[in-house]
């Protein structure tokens, strides 16, 4: 079966920079910040790209919607991993913009993928950002794509004789519910999955260069507005003393903590 | 108005979102999704709200299609400009696609509601933000345990069953799969959160990795204690990259900016060096000690309450002493 699979996936600052925000609201300095591929976004491209690998004839696309410049220093490296095709957006960065606005502009750009049939799309997505942290994406974007079949905090994918698709979700208190879905079109917004970060393949990275750079220069301006006011944004006020125990026996820093569990 | 969207049984979360939706001070509907919906009215009975509910055997399980189906209807016929879910998976699965349906807006990981706006964490809990909005339907989902359950009286409750046409979907729902109690991650009714980072499969101060004792002084601690498991994004990438692993472990156990923000009252880290992507994990642990051997790692640095410069394994091996019942693990 010669899969179509759409990543939709932003961008976020490198965990560990520190963040400020600024009036905007915004981060300071946001643009100077080293940014990653949105960690979970990230998951939903390795697994597409390891069933891409199995199902030779099947094409990976990103949808990628983040302010130009910042999206090329991240898809340079991105792209030394695994074979896709990048539909740039250019847009505000960061989490302090609406999904509704988000999805709009990415089921648009999807709409516009030519040969893409969307009647028989994987649209896979992470479950949620690591900027606006609200999983609220993917459903919107399934949504106006008229998609029924959605899954959510997706760990694992197995893709059966016939092209049913067996689909584990994270539900709370680490357990996952396994569903079966007997066709396409669906959307899978994932957690973590099962595959590892791909090591660089710098053929792969020269093929992929090859059309990073038109489709960036075409990338199209992609407003989003934050739906909302913001009454108050900052960091947490909680500050704690640490106290560093030292030089303490182990027996007695363990009766210290198995008290301390009891009480 | 505002209408407070819950599946039957109603769970603790849904509990806690009805309680939280009572002190708003509005008029409430409460709209019933699942198999049957009058016992669970009933249950909720003293609550006062008008009851609707989409039920029958399709709407008995969590699927997209049949709970955006159901969602749907409830919102539209009660009218609410406010509409509030418990954070689970199921409505963070279905109500952000019926938002877009409704032409709402959605908020999710709510920890506070007030009248009017509502506070929630971005950029995985390192921002906290109080927002309002003016759209409407606006679609609330409240973070499970940030709140307490309804308590009221239970009732006789008039039920009003919406006439909703089960959606066409290609997906069943086979079932549930959950680890051993004593291995699963973050299990909410647990008292404490143990943490194990990768430090417990590096070289030790003798030059040897002792991964299977690793294993014994984990399992055993977490038996004994009742505690529930974590770890961090290091140790459990391991098994990924064919290393020496702690074979209990999996991304499910994963805390952290790309893991989970359990809740627990108390957390122990163990190993672990207590940086950033994994302390946001943290936000919502209230007591945090750690055991590390480096006095200077994140935890040091006002991350925990407490920081035992120490070697893990042999506290471990006291603790288990000092915690007894052999017969328990
Ligand atoms: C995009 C991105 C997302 C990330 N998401 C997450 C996430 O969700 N969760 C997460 O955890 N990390 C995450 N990280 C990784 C994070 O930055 C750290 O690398 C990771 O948390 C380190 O894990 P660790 O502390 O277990 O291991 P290490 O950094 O290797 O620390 C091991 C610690 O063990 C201690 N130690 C060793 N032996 C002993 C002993 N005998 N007794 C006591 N102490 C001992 C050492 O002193 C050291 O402090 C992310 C990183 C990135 C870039």
């Amino acid at each position: 079966m010669s899969y179509q699979i759409v990543v939709c996936g932003g961008i976020a600052p490198d965990p560990l920079q520190t963040l400020e925000p600024v009036p905007g609201p915004a981060l300071k300095n946001e643009m100077m910040l080293p940014h990653v591929f949105d960690p979970w976004a990230a998951h939903a491209l390795y697994e597409a790209g390891h069933l891409a690998k199995l199902n030779p004839g099947a094409k990976v696309w990103v949808v990628s919607m983040a302010p130009k410049a910042k999206l090329q220093q991240v898809m340079m490296t991105v792209a030394q991993k695994l074979p896709f095709e990048l539909v740039p957006l250019d847009g505000p960065p960061g989490g302090f913009t609406d999904s509704a606005d988000v999805a709009e502009a990415l089921a648009a750009a999807i709409r516009t993928i030519a040969g893409l049939d969307l009647s028989r799309l994987l649209l896979f997505g992470g479950w949620e950002s690591a900027t606006r942290g609200a999983g609220t994406t993917m459903q919107r974007v399934g949504a106006l794509l008229g998609i029924t079949e959605q899954f959510l905090a997706v760990d694992q994918l197995e893709v059966r004789d016939g092209g049913s698709l067996r689909v584990w979700e994270r539900l709370e208190g680490g357990r996952q519910q396994v569903s079966l879905c007997s066709g396409l079109p669906a959307m899978l917004a994932w957690a973590t999955g099962h595959l590892p970060e791909p090591p660089n393949h710098p053929p792969t990275g020269m093929a992929n260069g090859r059309l990073l750079m038109p489709a960036l220069q075409k990338a199209k301006p992609a407003p989003a507005g934050a739906g909302c006011t913001f009454l108050d944004v900052s960091l947490p006020k909680q500050i704690r003393q640490t106290v560093i125990v030292k030089d303490k026996p182990a027996a007695e820093i363990a009766r210290e903590i198995v008290e301390w569990i009891t009480q | 108005m505002i209408l407070v969207i819950l599946e039957t049984p109603i769970s603790k979360a849904g509990l806690e979102s009805l309680c939280c939706a009572t002190k708003l001070g509005d008029t409430l509907t409460v709209g019933l999704v699942g198999a049957a919906a009058q016992e669970a009215a009933n249950s909720i009975g003293g609550c006062g709200a008008r009851f609707l509910a989409v039920e029958g055997e399709p709407y008995s399980v969590s699927r997209y299609a049949t709970d955006a189906a159901a969602a749907e209807a409830l919102i539209r016929a009660s009218g609410a400009a406010l509409a509030i879910a418990p954070c689970t998976h199921r409505w963070q699965r279905a109500l952000p696609g019926v938002a877009q349906r409704v032409g709402g807006a959605i908020d999710t990981h709510a920890v506070d509601i007030s009248p009017g706006s509502v506070r929630r964490w971005y950029y995985r809990q390192r921002i906290e933000v109080t927002l309002a909005r003016a759209a409407t339907p606006w679609i609330i989902l409240r973070e499970p345990g940030s709140g307490d359950p309804w308590q009221g009286v239970p009732a006789q409750a008039t039920v009003e069953r919406l006439d909703v046409t089960p959606p066409a979907t290609r997906t069943q729902v086979e079932g549930i799969e959950a680890q051993a109690a004593s291995q699963q991650t973050i299990r909410p009714d647990a008292a404490l959160l143990f943490v194990a980072g990768a430090g417990w499969t590096k070289k030790q101060k003798d030059g040897a990795v002792r991964t299977s004792e690793a294993s014994e002084l984990i399992l055993q601690f977490v038996n004994r204690t009742g505690a529930s498991l974590g770890s961090s994004k290091s140790l459990v990438d391991q098994s990924g990259e064919g290393q020496a692993v702690l074979p209990f472990l999996t991304h499910l156990h994963q805390v952290g900016q790309t893991g989970s923000t359990p809740r627990h009252r108390k957390g122990l880290a163990s190993c672990c060096h207590g940086e950033e992507p994994h302390v946001v994990g943290w936000r919502f642990v209230n007591e945090r000690r750690a055991i590390n051997l480096d006095p200077n790692c994140g935890w040091a640095r006002g991350k925990a309450d407490v920081l035992y410069v120490a070697d893990a394994f042999e506290v471990l091996r006291e603790a288990a002493k000092a915690l007894g019942q052999p017969g328990a693990d």
